[in-house]
């Protein structure tokens, strides 16, 4: 083979594609002159000749097409031509363009999105060397939770792990001096660091030898990003000090830039070990107690050779003796491994992005049961166009490959436009902190992994979809079709296109009658009684402990500060409560309870497990909890006095049997006092909004000094002018001390927070789904009517009535539609018994939902058949018969 | 008609070698004298010629270029390359042997075998 000449010629192809189509035009033409000249020479006119030689020179577009490939390189050549070819086709039926790319869009856009937050969150390893052998202990109930002591015998006793780290939470302020700000940021055990087997970049990073006891290692390490944004890269800032709460720490090093911390949905501003305990103001480091809530996540590299199953079962092995040795302190329940980075939140975060999977793959089917009709209903319009080239002589083979260019550049127009919308809210949810004052954040960064993920999902659909008509052109006979135009047999009987329309109809009926429950259990669940009233009631969140006050001086100072805001004009009523008020931050305190005749206070004779508070006098009148019996605290409950509590009803119902029973009875909690029953209130939510009734205690408050509190404050005022004036008055009191405030309401986002995110998926999602049945009902409508144009035609000319126009017309796609509807709306009450699991009092049974996802589909269907139907009423029988 | 042979599948391009290798010839003239030399009795369909010679033309074992026919209309002349006449000259020993194979295979008689 001549290698310069192929090249040549392939060359010239490329470079001079229309010339060499010139050429070979030109070349043929002459053929035809020079064979005319010979046939005139035989005594034809020119005219005649010329026709003859046309005749005589065959199907010239076939051979003009084997000439082509014949040069060689066609390959590519054809495609750029069948690309070409389908961008002009494409042009011509805009609409079906516009209904497939936008059908496409929006799914490979759902599933992108979905794909991007599952990979954040569930397919990207930690960024730690050998991440594969780094797992995290979780307790068999689902939190993770460790105390200190116990973590120091999971560390020591072991035989199956390199070593265990612990990681606490330390929100803290940080004050290099004249910048006082809050940051989050982790108490790691000294080990953290080394087993993880990761380099400091910059400085050092504190190590086991570096703990010799509490309050020995006052060493700070920075995040990388805090670094960057605090301290604008200043590589000087090794050596300095630091205040952590008001005590002073050196900054010994920085983390490495792709180091976030071990957990996926958090990233610490700061390091600093475990062991001062000062700095983070709680004795934790040899409390071992039931309710200890100390170390937040203990994790490890196995040793090498060592499976998972056996480490699990060295670490039961642990628990077991360890409940044996303190079984006032220890409840072991079975421990199991997770990954660390979800750590007890990838079963949650699993389900959800599986439901979310779930959904997106809805979508995607719906839209590729769009784009199979959508391509059925465009082949079948081409069919005559078809017919023709096969006529003349293109092989079915070049049709087949032209049909498939049009999928293909449909699916990269779609994919693309997906890709690019997924790209934007992928961008912006990883900037979203879901909870303002969290720390909490979703580490999406769309990557080339998602780009193909999306362009491969979008080309599959478009080719499997694409593909739908491929039968009904391979069967064609062009002669026929020719003969007889498109209108030949319009189906009577059920086609795949109905089919496909029936499934894509049901789905988003199933999309909306869910949204539907959805949005209805939200809106019930924001109006319930949670056991106390959040409207008009202001929180303000101070923590003592963190300003430098000492613990004897703490309820004093909070008694200071309910007095200052009850003096604020038009507040009704003021208390505290510590740590948190119910239902915020999905944070409650536990705590095991006994009955008085117990002796015996091991974890086996727990009469109940109870949530607990401390509050101040007057909080049930202030948070409009109602007291069912006895009475609220007074002032003089203090540690003088013998301890007593507030129950509520279901407290009171588990220990002994009635309200009325409970007052003035006594129990035991887990530290063996013995407290009085003075109260009953009504029951409440406490952690969140779908949990089963549990039982609750309200201790005064003056008994448990606490350094963090909520001052508590009713009022009818505008809760920005409240806010305000709150924020004086405390600043009065103490104008070094910062205080969060927001509502109640507010503050119950982050309860609500799946509830809003479901409810919010499905709504778009369904909102989406919507479109997409529009889109395909519209195509079918208009395809039926354009097709059967000429008989409604007739039927107008012959005198009939509006009814009787529209019913032929539109009679197939209304049936198809409410039978669709009816088959989502089954599916949507069957389904949304999961997600009453989600959002409270979900319920399909609720004339409301039903009524409305009967509307919904209804105005959807008026709106697709719409055109369609006034196209047929305007038909004009005297312009349409005289067409053809 | 029926006194043309249709074209063995393949033979076309050799056909083409040997018009050409007597003279450089534009696609028309091709034809003309392939019909000239086998005395009419090769058919060859008009427009199938062209795939044929562009195929050559990219395998190196012709080239083009554009003339002034004797009807003096602009018209596209090919030409053979050193390596289309060796082709030709391989082809033309390979086609012999078949012949001579085919013809004694058809001549035997019972008596030979």
């Amino acid at each position: 083979m001549n290698l310069p000449g192929y090249f040549r010629s392939l060359a010239n192809k490329f470079f001079r594609r229309s010339a060499v189509a010139d050429d070979l035009d030109e070349e043929l033409r002459s053929h035809i002159e020079h064979r005319a000249d010979d046939l005139e020479r035989s005594g034809m006119t020119r005219a005649e000749a010329q026709r003859q030689a046309r005749i005589e020179f065959g199907a010239r577009e076939r051979f003009k097409e084997e000439s082509f490939e014949a040069l060689g390189g066609n390959f590519l050549d054809t495609l750029w031509r069948d690309v070409r070819f389908a961008l002009r086709v494409l042009r011509k039926s805009k609409g079906f363009a516009f209904a497939a790319i936008v059908s496409l869009a929006l799914a490979i856009g759902a599933n992108a999105v979905v794909y991007g937050v599952m990979d954040a969150l569930i397919l990207r390893p930690l960024r730690v060397p050998q991440p594969e052998s780094l797992w995290g202990l979780e307790n068999g109930d689902g939190s993770g939770w460790q105390s200190y002591p116990n973590y120091r015998d999971f560390r020591e006793r072991n035989h199956t792990f390199d070593d265990l780290a612990a990681i606490r939470m330390e929100f803290a302020g940080l004050d290099t001096g004249n910048d006082p700000a809050q940051a989050n940021g982790w108490a790691t055990s000294g080990n953290y660091f080394d087993e993880l087997r990761i380099q400091p970049f910059l400085g050092r990073f504190f190590h086991s030898q570096d703990e010799k006891g509490s309050n020995s290692a006052p060493y700070l390490v920075l995040s990388y990003a805090y670094w960057h944004t605090h301290f604008q890269d200043d590589r000087q800032v090794v050596g300095r000090t630091i205040l952590v709460n008001k005590h002073p720490f050196a900054i010994i090093g920085v983390a490495p830039p792709e180091f976030r911390g071990t957990l996926a949905f958090m990233s610490p501003d700061f390091f600093i070990p475990i062991i001062n305990e000062d700095a983070d103001g709680e004795k934790f480091l040899n409390t071992r107690s039931i309710n200890n809530r100390e170390v937040f996540e203990i994790l490890g590299h196995l040793k090498p050779g060592v499976t998972p199953a056996q480490a699990t079962a060295d670490l039961n092995a642990i628990g077991a003796c360890l409940e044996k040795t303190y079984p006032k302190e220890v409840e072991h329940k079975t421990y199991t491994l997770g990954r660390p980075g979800l750590f007890v939140f990838s079963r949650p975060a699993q389900a959800f992005v599986g439901g979310l999977m779930l959904l997106a793959g809805l979508i995607l089917l719906a839209a590729c049961a769009n784009l199979g009709s959508l391509f059925a209903a465009h082949a079948a319009d081409r069919s005559r166009e078809v017919a023709l080239r096969l006529a003349l002589g293109s092989s079915r083979q070049r049709i087949l490959r032209q049909l498939l260019t049009e999928a293909v550049v449909i699916s990269l127009a779609g994919g693309a436009l997906g890709l690019a919308g997924s790209v934007v809210l992928l961008r912006e949810l990883a900037g979203w902190q879901p909870f303002p004052g969290a720390p909490i954040h979703l580490p999406i960064s769309p990557d080339a992994r998602l780009y193909v993920v999306a362009l491969a999902l979008a080309l599959v659909s478009g080719f499997l979809f694409g593909m739908v008509p491929v039968r009904q052109v391979l069967r064609a006979n062009p002669y026929e079709i020719v003969k007889a135009g498109p209108s030949g047999q319009f189906g009577r009987r059920m086609t795949v296109r109905d089919v496909l329309l029936v499934i894509q109809i049901a789905i988003c009926a199933l999309l909306v009658t869910s949204s539907l429950v959805a949005i209805r259990g939200l809106e019930r669940g924001l109006h319930s009684n949670f056991g106390f009233e959040p409207r008009n009631t202001m929180l303000a969140g101070t923590n003592l402990a963190m300003a430098g006050y000492r613990t004897d001086t703490w309820t004093a100072m909070q008694r200071r500060m309910i007095d200052a805001t009850q003096s604020i004009h038009g507040v009704d009523r003021v208390a505290v409560v510590n740590n948190y008020a119910p239902l915020i931050n999905a944070a409650g305190n536990t705590e095991n309870v006994f009955k008085d005749e117990t002796r015996d206070l091991s974890q086996s004779h727990v009469a109940s497990m109870t949530f607990r508070y401390e509050v101040s006098p007057r909080y049930f009148d202030a948070a409009g909890t109602s007291l069912l019996a006895g009475r609220d605290f007074t002032w003089h409950d203090d540690k003088d006095a013998p301890p007593v509590a507030v129950v509520n009803r279901e407290f009171a119902r588990r220990i002994f049997g009635s309200v009325p029973n409970a007052v003035g009875r006594y129990y035991r909690m887990q530290d063996g006092t013995h407290v009085q029953v003075v109260g009953v209130v009504e029951d409440g939510k406490y952690m969140s909004l779908t949990e089963n009734q549990n039982a609750a205690m309200f201790l005064s408050f003056l008994r448990y000094p606490s350094g963090y509190s909520q001052v508590l404050v009713r009022s009818g005022r505008d809760p920005q002018q409240l806010a305000s004036a709150m924020r004086n008055k405390i600043r009065e009191l103490d104008a070094g001390l910062p205080a969060d405030i927001e509502t109640w309401n507010q503050s119950l986002e982050v309860v609500m927070f799946p509830a809003r995110v479901a409810t919010t998926a499905l709504g778009v999602l369904g909102l989406m789904g919507a479109i997409l049945s529009i889109t395909g009902i519209f195509g079918m409508a208009a395809y039926s009517v354009s097709k059967r144009l000429k008989e409604l035609g007739i039927r107008v000319a012959l005198g009939a009535q509006r009814r009787e126009v529209l019913g032929p017309a539109l009679g197939r796609a209304v049936k198809l539609l409410a039978v669709g509807s009816a088959a989502g709306l089954v599916l949507g009450v069957l389904a949304s018994r999961v997600l009453a699991s989600i959002v409270y009092q979900a319920t399909p049974r609720d004339p409301l939902v039903l009524a409305g996802v009967v509307a919904a589909m209804l105005l959807l269907g008026l709106l697709a058949t719409w055109i369609p139907a006034q196209r047929a009423l305007t038909v004009n029988p005297i312009v349409l018969l005289r067409e053809d | 008609m029926n006194d043309q042979a249709q074209l063995l599948p393949g033979t076309l391009d050799l056909l083409i070698l040997k018009a050409v290798s007597l003279g450089p010839l534009h696609g028309y003239g091709v034809l003309l004298r392939i019909g000239q030399i086998s005395g009419s009795a090769l058919l060859i369909e008009q427009g199938a010629l062209y795939p044929a010679l562009f195929r050559l033309v990219r395998q190196g074992l012709l080239t083009s270029d554009w003339g002034t026919s004797e009807n003096n209309r602009r018209a596209k002349f090919y030409e053979l390359t050193p390596e289309g006449r060796k082709r030709l000259q391989e082809e033309t020993e390979g086609w012999n042997r078949l012949a001579v194979a085919m013809t004694s295979v058809l001549a035997a008689r019972p008596e030979e075998v």
